[in-house]
């Protein structure tokens, strides 16, 4: 839009570029509004400066952050022991699903009872039942950790997700491909390897991005069973103090770590939507 | 005062047609004009509320409810009952409460939140050990080796991670039942609990389990002391005070909890 061209430009182009600069003060102005809105509104509520003293205090939120952040890296070791587990069991259990030899039946028929049965139950049960349920059995220490069987708990349910999502990165390889690669004389065995799943998972990852993020969030359900993450810490925090603010710093701490996350998995979901047009 | 208080009172018996007794400070304070809404715990545990049924007036929260609402001039049929959570009492704005009950320990953070009654009761903290650690000496060189636990809204962690600090990092639970859960999974060897809760554990829920000690009640080391929470401002405040006051006064207060605590003298002090 710089002035030497626009003498060159054609009707169509002044047009669009008019068209541009409107939705643009469009967009901006209404912008402004609803933020304008917002701010100006809501502190004029009367319970404003109830909800902004146990919500939003400056206080309570500059002594709990640095212990909050302490609390999170406990989050961050249990993810970072559960996503590998969950990654290979749930690729096994896909796996089983799609046994075809009529001998393997049994292995379908578990993969699909754990399926079934792992997403169907609310995950803070399976905590439950698992974190206190097993070590109750008589483990000796350090056995009966809560974080043994409370990330067991995890890896169960999240790889019945995965093993899902894994399987229809399976299903969506066409069935040619199979065909074809049986037919070079590679083995079922070297056709699920080299043919079927480099394509099944690249297909997938976006979707297991997501399934990344909910499991980061979802780590903190082990602080019902003992663990002091950072859920449980601003938890306590909150008790003592009476006051809510311990649990957004929390939340800002999840954001910081979930956002930049999911645009990545935005970006790959696009990146692929490109590839396949 | 008398005077005043009894034309005050003359003057909201003319004017509402309330079912109270006349002469009552609590006439247009509470939320429904003519009752008395308490709140507690969901559940409510024993001996605080006996079978989970507060309505009973059996167990000692239920029973210091029913004297301080009769001494406010409520009927036994004027008390309202309902359930809240911890986070339910201190959220901002309007309180479906008068006052809430479920040993809510007063501190100066919290007071800052809600308002507190006088206290109703001074707790102890008491240490519960599970069945692999009941030869455990009441000492405070011993407590620390222990693995802890604890219910991670109570003053009872501040008063783990300050006073005993422990070796190593307790675990912290949403309720008393996941702590006996961890003690009966021997994931612990020891609770911490204010002590007519922790006596109630040992004899009833967790079996071979033991109160070896209690803290000393000293005053520096802020003792618990449990007290009516109310909203902020509550108008009430005041006359759910000296009720309790009247309460203490007359004795009505000891006799409750002779009748629904038993004996705590016998647990060892921890050196």
């Amino acid at each position: 839009m710089a002035d030497p061209k626009a003498a060159g430009m054609t009707r169509r182009e002044r047009y669009e570029a008019d068209q541009r600069r409107r939705s643009l003060t469009v967009a901006a102005t209404s912008t402004v509004l609803v933020i304008a809105a917002i701010v100006i509104l809501v502190p004029l509520a009367p319970g404003w400066e109830k909800v902004q003293r146990s919500f939003f205090n400056g206080a309570v939120l500059a002594d709990t952050f640095p212990k909050l952040l302490d609390a999170f890296l406990i989050n961050v070791m249990i993810f970072a022991w559960c996503a590998p587990a969950i990654a290979v069991l749930g690729l096994l259990i896909a796996l089983a699903r799609d046994a075809k030899s009529p001998a393997l039946f049994p292995l379908r028929i578990f993969g699909a009872a754990f399926t079934d049965i792992f997403r169907g139950v609310p995950v803070i049960l399976t905590v439950y039942l698992i974190g206190f349920g097993i070590p109750g059995l008589g483990l000796p220490r350090p056995w009966n950790s809560p974080y043994i069987w409370g990330s067991l708990a995890l890896i169960l349910t999240y790889a019945a997700y995965v093993a899902e999502i894994f399987r229809s990165g399976i299903d969506s390889v066409h069935h040619s491909q199979r065909s074809a690669a049986l037919s070079l004389g590679l083995s079922e065995r070297q056709m699920m390897r080299d043919v079927v799943l480099p394509q099944a998972v690249r297909n997938v990852v976006p979707s297991q991005m997501n399934m990344l993020i909910a499991l980061q969030k979802d780590v903190s359900l082990l602080s019902f069973i003992g663990p002091v993450e950072i859920f449980r810490q601003a938890g306590v925090f909150k008790s003592l103090l009476a006051n809510f603010t311990p649990y957004v710093g929390a939340a800002i701490i999840f954001l910081i770590v979930t956002i930049p996350a999911t645009r990545y998995a935005d970006y790959l979901m696009a990146r692929q939507m490109r590839e396949r047009r | 005062m008398a005077k005043t208080i009894s034309l005050a009172a003359l003057a909201v018996a003319l004017t509402t047609t309330t079912a109270m007794a006349a002469g009552h400070c609590a006439a247009g304070k509470t939320l429904e004009d003519g009752k008395f809404t308490i709140a507690t715990g969901n559940p409510a545990y024993y001996p605080w509320v006996l079978d989970d049924a507060p309505e009973s007036g059996q167990g000692f929260e239920a029973a210091v409810a029913y004297a301080v609402a009769a001494e406010m001039g409520f009927a036994e049929e004027d008390v309202v009952w309902v359930r809240s959570s911890f986070d339910e009492a201190i959220q901002p704005g309007a309180k479906n409460f008068d006052v809430n009950m479920q040993q809510y320990s007063i501190t100066p953070e919290r007071d800052q939140v809600v308002d507190f009654s006088a206290p109703y009761y001074t707790a102890p903290m008491a240490v519960l050990v599970g069945p692999g650690a009941t030869e455990t000496e009441p000492t405070m060189a011993a407590l620390k080796s222990l693995k802890w636990g604890a219910v991670g809204t109570t003053t009872a962690v501040p008063k783990l991670t300050e006073t005993i600090q422990p070796d190593s990092d307790p675990l912290l639970y949403g309720d008393n039942a996941d702590v006996n859960a961890a003690l009966g999974a021997n994931q612990i060897d020891a609770a911490l609990f204010d002590l007519p809760t922790a006596l109630f554990l040992s004899a009833v829920m967790i079996e071979g389990s033991k109160v070896i000690g209690q803290f000393p009640p000293d005053e520096n080391d802020n003792p618990d002391h449990f007290g009516m929470l109310m909203e902020d401002g509550n108008p009430l405040k005041e006359c759910v005070d000296d009720a309790l006051a009247a309460l203490t006064e007359s004795g009505k207060l000891a006799e409750i909890e002779a009748q629904w605590l038993q004996d705590t003298t016998g647990v060892p002090l921890i050196k």
